[in-house]
């Protein structure tokens, strides 16, 4: 078990420093509720189409609109694909699953309760083991169930904040589409793994094809909640719930916001208040907005309208059969080649299959990860299009070739029928002979800045590495040019 | 456990989101309080190993293939609407 | 010809149509006229259609179901101005077969109610008594089919609603197994309870108007396939094993002369070759009330709760959504609905809901199995249907226990999703006796048949005294 609140990250976040006198007493705990929206063809309970565009309420019919006397009928793949997230996340499958209504108003609520699983979900008591560069940790899940989304309210404003709103428009083309909420234990103890945790479910959903799970369209939300109690304690004390948070990083930097307040507030022998703090994604720089928390009374109950779900095992073993080797279990067997970091964001990132394709035509496992993990991403190409082979030939060839050639054959490595062969031929400038004349003209062309170099301003270095780089159409070895100028000036 | 206190008809009335005046509050407390005591009754026989029944039909797994249908046409959407704004249901501010 | 709706059932309305002595037109017509002529006393309808399309014969069709382009109200000024853009599934299934929607019958406020003096829009009368209760909820309907206002009627029943009201008005009708109806489009009371059914002047029709409505419907969920009906022929009840469950026959309550007039109708049953022994229901008629009455409220607070003024019906101001939803609520809701939805909620609440909807739901469990026990050694299980024939009105609405005894008789088989089919069985002090029969689960034939050769037997006149 992890102790205090350190970060594992390798790059330093800039999360508040919770080590300041007597945080290594505290220890956080924190929980998450993810809801993903599958990408069937039709919503959950109606046949409306499940999907973005088009124009406001157009994708809507009585049952979605919750027009008197319309009743719900139950998606038959919504239901089979949170099966085999509940498998993926290794729960129970449940042999009865009861749908429950949940009673609230709202405007973008229309039947003013949600139809949604309570003490019967489909899938209980699984665990996603979140490979860390210490090991695994195992992060419990309290319960995977099936239930519909809410419509879409846009709140109209001067200021076009949720306070002093003038009305409230309702578009109900998301309304009723289907939502899978995973619910975990209090079993992550730093914002890192809180992270790593939503990264890694991420590529799972994604990768089962259940979910775009897209934070910025709001195919994947979450809420994390937050506590901290002395270390060593068992107890669980008041908790605060951070909403609306739209990256896996800003929530990272949230939760060691939060983590940090809660421990300043009991050192300064405060008490910790109960409350939601709402993120406005658009604008991640401005504090959240703090509210109480209204002590709600759902008044759960099973959903008469709707019968038990009762999957049967040949359901359940069909839906096991389909499911590949899960990412977790790949970054730990990538890391045993790579650094777990390297593993880690092959993974995460959808391209370790291709850097497995790479390795096994002869690239070099580091090469090929640097070349994934950078350029690659960079130039947003589809993993799936690529000839492994070209590409593997192409991060062989990387320090042999000139720069701009490497680069121009990357940005095409996803086209059809690209052959590296051409770019391979272009070799590289090595031969100081003919870089020497060069490097120092542009010296000379430069004293001001030549002389602020040798009066100990070493980053411009790199102004003369890349006006040479630039002089020789990006053919010259960066290596051997860094060399050459250092020596030259 | 039949009796039902002025402010449990004021929490019922609020999740129910009924508004109620002064007289109707005093009305209902003493019919729902009437109405209790007698479905009250339901807590004299032992129910212990009873499950419960939600529906009536011992039926499951109903439900409809992942197939796409016509969605309503605006105008219907709208069609009964009190307040419109463009293509939006238009409500006071929530 | 003259078509004569007061005698005239579905069956034989539709022989006119069928040998062409009469055209649909001259039928709709003939109705049309009766309505005019008639229901001004009754106000059987809240709405009536000029000309709904259709090459068949009439239906009424009580207010909670829905009917594309035609005004359903449910009996609740929240819904005054809400026209539906789809047809109910019955309603569909009407179509298909020619029928054409007379207008849509008056019914207690979302159908909660034994009297119909809670709609909104003005009680019904009683078609042999204008001073009493047509009972409720589909009283409209009752009255509609009893005074020769429409051949045949659609009804739904939650706890009762058609059962009861046809034992007041002195025809018959059906409340089907759950699950054999459609109730996609019918404005939700209770859902796993309410249940549309046929409302008809005989057996026969009831049992034919039953096959055109039932059946698996894939927009409800908690529908089955159902046995193909048989339309009834049989004049005798030979191997018919009557249950007569003793707490249903000697509850508190029951009139004198309605328990005369079903001994009566069982001593009829033996003589035409049934068997009838006594039996018992020991906890479900005490329970079932209670039961009920937490169940379905329960089941309304949430079905209600989409009145909150934002896609159809009524409106009122408020400066914000939930200030608006309050007001609305409170002017559109009457008090039956706001007194259910408030013990609904409150049973269902934080701290209430194991001692309240929890333990009705497992009283329910007791009721099926008592029923389930006794349908092992009876084919069908008799008894009256209402303890009392028709009240005056205003003589229970300030009591609302008192009313929802009314339904003590009926509550309980419905509570199980039995099926239970009222016949007039004879008159107490020159008011219909009902007398119900409750069948196992999907029994409806068996009903059909038992209910058809005692209707032949009684001889009952289904049209009331003061119109002959
Ligand atoms: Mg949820
Ligand atoms: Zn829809």
């Amino acid at each position: 078990m992890t102790t205090g609140v350190g970060s594992t990250e390798p790059e330093k976040s800039g999360g508040a420093d919770l080590r300041g006198a007597g945080a290594g007493s505290w220890e956080p705990v924190i929980g998450l509720e993810i809801h993903v929206q599958l990408k069937t063809e039709t919503k959950m309970f109606c046949r409306c189409r499940n999907g973005f565009g088009g124009e406001p309420n157009s994708q809507t019919c009585p049952v979605c609109l919750a027009f008197p006397g319309a009743l719900p009928v139950p998606n038959r793949r919504a239901i089979e694909e949170t099966i085999k997230l509940g498998l993926a996340l290794d729960c129970t499958i449940a042999e009865r699953a009861v749908f429950h209504r949940k009673n609230y108003f709202y405007p973008d609520n229309p039947k003013a309760y949600q139809i949604s699983q309570y003490d019967e979900p489909l899938c209980a008591r699984g665990h996603l083991d979140v490979p860390t560069e210490h090991g695994v940790t195992r992060i419990g899940i309290t319960r995977a169930h099936l239930e519909e989304d809410a419509a879409k309210n846009v709140h109209v404003a001067a200021s076009g904040r949720i306070h002093g709103a003038t009305a409230t428009l309702v578009d109900f083309n998301r309304c009723g589409t289907p939502l899978v909420e995973i619910v975990t234990e209090p079993d992550i103890h730093d914002a890192e793994t809180a992270k790593r945790f939503l990264q890694l479910l991420r590529q799972t959903v994604v990768e089962l094809e259940l979910s775009d799970a897209e934070l910025e369209h709001g195919s994947m939300r979450f809420d994390v909640n937050v506590s901290v109690r002395p270390a060593g304690s068992d107890e669980l004390r008041t908790r605060t719930e951070l909403k609306n948070m739209n990256s896996f990083s800003f929530a990272a930097k949230g939760i060691e916001r939060e983590i940090a307040r809660q421990i300043r507030i009991y050192e300064d022998g405060g008490v910790v208040e109960q409350e939601t703090l709402h993120f406005d994604p658009a604008h991640e720089e401005s504090p959240p907005l703090r509210s109480k928390e209204e002590a709600q009374d759902y008044r759960y109950f099973p959903e008469p309208d709707l019968v038990p779900v009762e999957p049967g095992k040949d359901l359940v073993d069909r839906l096991r059969a389909t499911l590949q080797v899960l990412p977790g279990a790949r970054i730990t067997r990538i890391a045993e080649t790579l650094s777990f970091y390297d593993a880690d964001v092959l993974v995460t990132g959808g391209l370790d299959r291709l850097w497995t394709s790479l390795v096994d035509a002869g690239a070099d496992p580091k090469e090929a990860a640097n070349v994934l993990a950078n350029q690659f991403v960079a130039a947003g190409i589809d993993p799936g299009t690529v000839d492994a082979g070209e590409l593997a030939k192409l991060v062989s060839a990387r320090a042999e070739i000139p720069r701009a050639a490497f680069d121009e054959a990357l940005a095409k490595v996803g086209e059809r029928g690209f052959s590296a062969d051409p770019y391979l031929e272009q070799k590289v400038v090595a031969d100081t002979a003919e870089l020497d004349p060069i490097i120092q003209r542009i010296i000379d062309a430069n004293p001001a800045q030549a002389e602020q170099y040798r009066s100990g301003k070493e980053g411009l270095l790199g102004f003369f590495v890349g006006r040479v780089m630039k002089e020789t159409g990006g053919s010259a070895d960066p290596r051997v040019v860094n060399e050459r100028v250092r020596a030259l000036l | 456990m039949a009796r039902i206190t002025r402010d449990e008809v004021l929490h019922v009335a609020r999740l129910a989101r009924i508004e109620l005046s002064d007289d109707e509050v005093a009305k209902f407390q003493e019919q729902l309080a009437n109405i209790l005591e007698a479905v009250s009754k339901v807590s004299e026989l032992d129910l212990s190993d009873v499950p419960p029944t939600a529906h009536p039909l011992e039926i499951a797994n109903a439900w409809a293939e992942d197939v796409p249908r016509d969605c309503l046409p605006l105008d219907e959407v709208f069609a009964n609407a009190p307040d419109r704004d463009g293509d939006y249901f238009r409500t006071p501010p929530a | 010809m003259t078509v004569d709706t007061l005698r005239l059932s579905a069956e034989e309305a539709n022989g006119l149509l069928t040998r062409r002595e009469a055209s649909s037109d001259e039928i709709y017509r003939a109705y049309l006229d009766a309505i005019g002529e008639r229901d001004p006393e009754l106000h059987a309808f809240l709405y009536v259609c000029e000309n709904d399309p259709g090459e068949g014969i009439p239906i009424a069709v009580k207010d909670v179901i829905g009917t594309r382009g035609i005004p359903t109200t449910a009996g609740s000024k929240i819904l005054e101005s809400y026209i539906p853009v789809y047809d109910s599934t019955v309603i569909a299934n009407c179509r298909e077969r020619g029928l054409r929607v007379i207008g849509k019958t008056n019914t207690d406020e979302f159908a909660m109610g034994s009297s119909t003096e809670n709609s909104a829009f003005g009680p019904s009368h009683n078609p042999w008594d204008p001073s009493r209760v047509p009972g409720g909820s589909g009283g409209g309907s009752a009255a509609a089919v009893s005074a020769g206002l429409a051949p045949w009627a659609l009804g739904s029943d939650t706890g009762g609603s058609i059962k009861q009201p046809a034992a007041l008005c002195g025809h018959v009708g059906l409340r089907p197994t759950y699950g054999t109806v459609s109730r996609y489009g019918v404005v939700a009371f209770a859902s796993s309870l309410d249940q549309v059914g046929p409302v008809a002047r005989n057996v026969r029709d009831c049992a034919f108007l039953y096959s055109v409505i039932s059946g698996r419907d894939e927009n409800d969920s908690t529908t089955v396939d159902v046995p193909a009906v048989e339309l009834p022929t049989a004049e005798d009840l030979k191997g018919l094993r009557i249950g007569v469950p003793k707490e249903m026959n000697g509850a508190a309550g029951i009139e004198g002369g309605v328990t005369a007039a079903v001994q009566s109708a069982l001593e009829l049953a033996e003589s035409l070759g049934a068997s009838v022994e006594e039996c018992s229901l020991p906890r479900s008629v005490d329970y079932g009330v209670a039961c009920y009455y937490l169940v379905a409220p329960a089941e309304a607070s949430a079905n209600l709760a989409r009145y909150d003024g934002v896609r159809y019906g009524l409106r009122d101001d408020g400066a914000d959504f939930r200030e608006m939803v309050m007001k609305t609520r409170d002017a559109g809701l009457g008090d039956e609905p706001k007194r259910r939805i408030m013990i609904g909620a409150y049973a269902l609440s934080a701290g209430y809901y194991d001692a309240y909807y929890g333990t009705a739901q497992k009283v329910r469990t007791v009721i099926k199995r008592e029923h389930d026990a006794l349908f092992e050694r009876f084919d069908v299980l008799v008894s009256p249907t209402s303890p009392t024939v028709a009240f005056p009105i205003g003589a229970k609405i300030d009591d609302p226990v008192a009313m929802y005894m009314n339904d003590v008789l009926t509550i309980p088989s419905c509570m199980a999703g039995l099926p239970g089919l009222n016949i007039p069985c004879g008159l107490s002090e020159g008011l219909p006796v009902g007398l119900q029969l409750i069948g196992p689960q999907f029994g409806e034939n068996t009903i059909f048949r038992a209910a058809h050769a005692l209707e032949q037997a009684i001889g009952f006149d289904v049209v009331p005294e003061r119109l002959r």
